[in-house]
């Protein structure tokens, strides 16, 4: 649905160029949520903003269902940009009109016959649930209320593409939740293709199907979200999962461990588990056919789209090929094994 | 024998008048200042840089008319347009004779104060208008005027106050109001009465001003809270 071609913008100020995109190329299928997330200055704001030409790229190009974007006329881009809502950090909601007339505004600036249009912004109200707060002003909303507003004005023109700009970043975590459940709703019901920029790995992973981790202007990794979180192939993604899953081990386990000896020999190992393999007793099976003890160290289980997801750290002890047998099923069962520190 | 009743109601005759005269000049060049300052302030605002029709060269030329004419201190300007004036009205002297230099010196202030309301505009509101596909001609009239509409009848407020300074200027040199009534009785015929009379009027006058434009201000703002 979107294809971004070797993006590339250049900020020219009096003094120096900034590159803020470098070749940035991207794929983004018809009906998913596609993620992005950077720190700040890493380039993303001005890459969601080059899907809308509200920046208009240095070079390369971006093409929306067959349509480049890039080389259209400013009428045609006005169109073009009627079927592409945005949403914002800072809602952006006209403090001289109602939410009613906030959410007819789209629909005024395409010319709406006036009867259809009262019937679609009444739709909205009711889908983002405001419906009975359609004669307040923004100023006596709260940030969550003035999100949905926003998110109703958004998709007002029947757009085929929503763009969040860190839309739920000046909200606290539980209006975080409920935007994103809204965002979610509404990616299954109208089957809109939704692409949202943050800097938070929560968002990516209570609302993504695929994420671009951009980091100084490129793309340093782009996959399922499930992938990214079991097997980050850069240290940012590492450091940015790393804020929502904690994957070490405790420091003061492993020097609990180093102490601790029976004769037998033990070994630390991480156990990580994506999607079914989650769900089956494998480790106790182990336990069961190959005479090996397993002491669970830390644990941590989660779910990221339906997917669960987690990893153990377990200190297996037993006889040396009891254990290695014992890896081995591990590993043959699908799960990802990495040895810690044999002892 | 002195007529004290008579010469008061004769008086008060004549600052009615003069009252009306002056009022009645200031509403009208606020009026055609704004019709004039209002577009131009917008066209100094949207073709600022980076805003939604970004032109330099109509930016630089307007503003430096806009700087030319208010660095001409009001009663010089008065002065230096008679030609032009008695060529519009026919005449350079009395109450609509004034509407002339009125109107146009007000207009560049008008201009300037328009742009800096609309300046105050968040950057993030009309950028969520142009997301939606607006044009530049909807983005001046739904975002930048409605939302700037608070402190915009402020400025239209300053403007009347500036105005009614500026028609006693313009009483002096005959352009009726209180300015004349103040000069001719006051100040050639020494009958400082009228003088502190007109000069309370101004005051009311002034006052009342501002306190319309204030609670016009205020009653948009509230009802948006």
């Amino acid at each position: 649905m979107i294809e971004v071609r070797n993006l590339t913008k250049i900020f020219t100020t009096s003094s120096q160029e900034i590159l803020a995109l470098d070749e940035v190329s991207l794929h983004v299928e018809k009906g998913e949520v596609f993620g992005i997330i950077g720190l700040s200055g890493a380039g993303k704001s001005t890459l969601i903003r080059c899907i809308n030409m509200l920046e208009k790229p240095t070079s390369g190009s971006v093409v929306i269902d067959g349509v480049d974007i890039t080389t259209l006329e400013s009428s045609e881009l006005r169109s073009a940009r009627q079927k592409i809502g945005m949403i914002f950090q800072q809602f952006n909601l006209l403090s001289s009109r109602t939410v009613y007339d906030n959410v007819m505004f789209p629909l005024e600036i395409a010319g709406f016959p006036k009867k259809e249009a009262t019937q679609r912004v009444e739709e909205l109200l009711e889908l983002v649930g405001l419906e009975d707060r359609s004669d307040s002003y923004p100023a006596q909303l709260s940030g969550g209320q003035k999100q949905r507003v926003g998110i109703a004005r958004a998709l007002a023109n029947k757009p085929k593409l929503l763009l969040s700009d860190e839309a739920t970043s000046a909200l606290d975590p539980q209006t975080t939740r409920s935007i994103l459940g809204l965002l979610k709703d509404i990616n299954h019901r109208l089957g809109l293709t939704i692409m949202l920029i943050t800097h938070d790995m929560n968002v990516i992973k209570q609302t993504c199907d695929r994420v671009a981790v951009i980091d100084d202007s490129q793309i340093v990794e782009v996959g399922k979200v499930v992938n990214i979180f079991s097997k980050p192939q850069t240290d940012t993604s590492r450091s940015f999962i790393g804020t929502v899953v904690n994957n070490d081990v405790p420091e003061q386990m492993l020097q609990g461990r180093a102490a601790l000896e029976t004769g037998h020999d033990s070994l630390l190992i991480r156990v990580s588990f994506i999607g079914e393999s989650a769900g089956k007793p494998l480790i106790s099976s182990m336990i069961k056919k190959f005479d090996v003890d397993a002491n669970i160290l830390y644990g941590n289980i989660d779910y990221i789209k339906e997917t669960p997801f987690g990893y153990l750290a377990l200190e297996l002890t037993g006889l040396p090929n009891h254990i290695n047998e014992g890896l081995a099923y591990l590993k043959g069962q699908g799960l990802e094994v990495e040895v810690i520190r044999g002892v | 024998m002195f007529d004290f009743l008579g010469a008061n109601a004769w008086m008060a005759d004549k600052v009615l008048l003069a009252t009306w005269e002056s009022i009645y000049m200031v509403m009208i060049s606020t009026v055609l200042s704004y019709l004039v300052g209002l577009p131009l302030g917008v066209i100094l605002v949207a073709t600022s840089e980076g805003h939604i029709v970004e032109n330099k060269s109509v930016n630089t030329v307007l503003g430096s008319i806009v700087n030319a004419v208010r660095s001409v201190p009001f009663i010089i300007f008065l002065i230096l347009i008679i030609p032009l004036t008695r060529l519009i009205v026919g005449t350079p002297i009395g109450t609509i004779a004034s509407i002339v230099p009125l109107t146009l010196a007000a207009i560049p202030f008008v201009a300037r104060l328009v742009e800096t309301s609309l300046k105050e505009i968040e950057w993030g509101l009309i950028e969520a208008a142009l997301s939606m596909g607006a044009n530049a001609w909807q983005v001046i009239t739904k975002v930048l005027l409605p939302e700037a509409m608070p402190s915009l009848s402020l400025g239209v407020a300053i403007t009347t106050i500036n105005l009614v300074g500026y028609s006693a200027m313009a009483g002096i040199v005959g352009g009726g109001g209180l300015g004349t009534l103040a000069y001719y009785y006051g100040y050639q015929r020494y009958e400082n009465g009228i003088m502190w009379i007109t000069v309370i009027v101004l005051v009311v006058l002034v006052q009342l001003v501002q306190m319309l434009g204030d609670t016009l201000a205020a009653k948009i703002s509230n009802k948006r809270m």
